[in-house]
């Protein structure tokens, strides 16, 4: 590992409550759940950062319901959670998919969907999935509690409106009408970072959402404006390869991101129609 | 190890321990350095080999990226905690399901989270993260299929003896 450790700081709050009470006057630290990202900047000795925040164990933080018809799941649940909950496989299957292809058994063991949003990776593969189906972010402080569009939430690359003193708790899901749709392209199926990710709900105005292609996970919303107005299939996948902005970089190309991206919309159509 | 930190208590391969680590501090290394546990490996230190896997509650893990306070309160099992007498190991000796051996406390601890009849959907899905550069794989599976016919035998063979005995006996070498 090429950081030491000796001189950082772990705080473990008992509740929410000082945990939040932690954030506001302790720094602020950083909060830490399942690891399964931060310590890989640790261990690379890349990480800045030298107060933490333990959360894992906040049981307030966990657990997946629907209430009222919205599908709530608590920022601590881990992707094996996500993979097994029946609320999750009937109301937002393609979450669970995209769950199924995040690093491999032993990531999905440990890391948690708070955690993905919270790092901000424009690769994050529940992120695009997040984005279609509309869901809220709700940002706890000591003071309130707020429910921020995910649309709204990013605000570049991996920047946040999230407050300092505010701990992402939960995301909350409407009822997802339409046939849902998730591919993620990688080198490999397991433990591979997205070259390109999409997710997509097939109703009346489609809703697609793109990781990997842009500084933040985006909605192509001028391609569901032509899809939606009755573009050809065609048309609509110029309209996605001018809107998206991808990088060439480790993983791949900005040409074949473009190209892969106008071709799994095709494949989002067919398969949804 | 330092009398300023506060103990981690946590079993350890059906032991409590008790270990006065940083909370930060890797599980990996708590188990290599302060436990003295060198059967848990380390490969690429970012999770994606899987040669560290040990299991927390029974379930796979990456070592390297577990802090030491995570470990507290739970129960820890790595491949010394099966004692070289798990199916699992005969049969991995015994179908080439090792070859430079580096991978393979991690393999074996993640097929062990598996359960007892895994199908071999399971067993790719659950080894995904684990990587082996020598065996190209396919011994390591047949071992995993090989100690479920094992226990298979073992199961039916102790439903025919009933309740005789309560231990399985281990079969002579």
């Amino acid at each position: 590992m090429r950081t030491a450790i000796s001189p950082l700081v772990l705080l473990q709050p008992r509740s929410v409550r000082e945990a939040l009470r932690m954030l506001r006057e302790e720094g602020p630290p950083t909060p830490l759940a399942g690891c399964t990202d931060l310590y890989v900047g640790f261990n690379a000795g890349a990480l800045a950062d030298r107060r933490f925040l333990n959360v894992r164990g906040l049981g307030a933080l966990g657990g997946i319901e629907v209430r009222g018809g919205v599908l709530r799941i608590g920022a601590l649940t881990t992707y094996r959670e996500i993979i097994r909950s029946a609320h999750v496989r009937r109301r937002l299957p393609m979450l669970a998919e995209a769950a199924r292809e995040i690093g491999a058994v032993q990531i999905q063991n440990r890391g948690t969907i708070g955690g993905n949003i919270a790092n901000g990776s424009p690769a994050g593969d529940t992120l695009p999935v997040l984005a279609a189906a509309e869901a809220l972010v709700e940002l706890r402080s000591l003071d309130w509690t707020r429910k921020v569009p995910f649309a709204d939430f990013y605000t570049g690359y991996r920047a946040s409106v999230r407050r300092t003193d505010e701990l992402i708790t939960a995301i909350e899901v409407p009822r997802v009408e339409g046939a849902q749709w998730f591919r993620k392209v990688g080198t490999r199926a397991a433990q591979s970072i997205s070259k390109v990710v999409m997710a997509g709900v097939r109703a009346d105005r489609p809703r697609i959402a793109l990781g990997s292609v842009a500084p933040t996970v985006v909605r192509a919303r001028r391609t569901e404006d032509a899809l939606a107005s009755g573009a050809t299939l065609a048309e609509a996948q110029e309209v996605l390869r001018q809107e998206i902005s991808p990088i060439d970089d480790t993983r791949s190309t900005a040409d074949y991101r473009r190209e892969v991206a106008a071709r799994l919309l095709a494949q989002f159509w067919l398969d949804t129609r | 190890m330092s009398a300023a930190h506060r103990p981690i208590v946590f079993t350890l391969n059906g032991r409590r321990v008790s270990l006065r680590v940083h909370p930060l501090r890797r599980l990996l290394d708590v188990l290599r350095e302060d436990c003295g546990l060198t059967g848990t490996k380390e490969g690429c230190g970012e999770g994606e080999c899987g040669a560290c896997t040990v299991l927390v509650d029974g379930q796979a893990v990456n070592s390297c990226l577990v802090p030491a306070a995570h470990a507290a309160g739970t129960k820890v099992l790595t491949i010394e905690g099966l004692k070289g007498r798990h199916p699992l190991q005969r049969a991995f000796a015994e179908s080439g399901g090792a070859q430079c051996g580096f991978c393979t406390p991690g393999m074996i601890m993640a097929a062990a989270s598996l359960g007892a009849r895994p199908t071999l959907d399971d067993v790719r899905t659950g080894l995904a993260g684990n990587i082996c550069r020598c065996t190209g794989y396919e011994g390591i599976y047949r071992a995993i299929r090989k100690q479920e016919a094992r226990s298979q035998k073992t199961e039916d063979r102790s439903k025919k003896t009933g309740a005789r005995s309560k231990k399985p006996r281990r079969r002579a070498r």
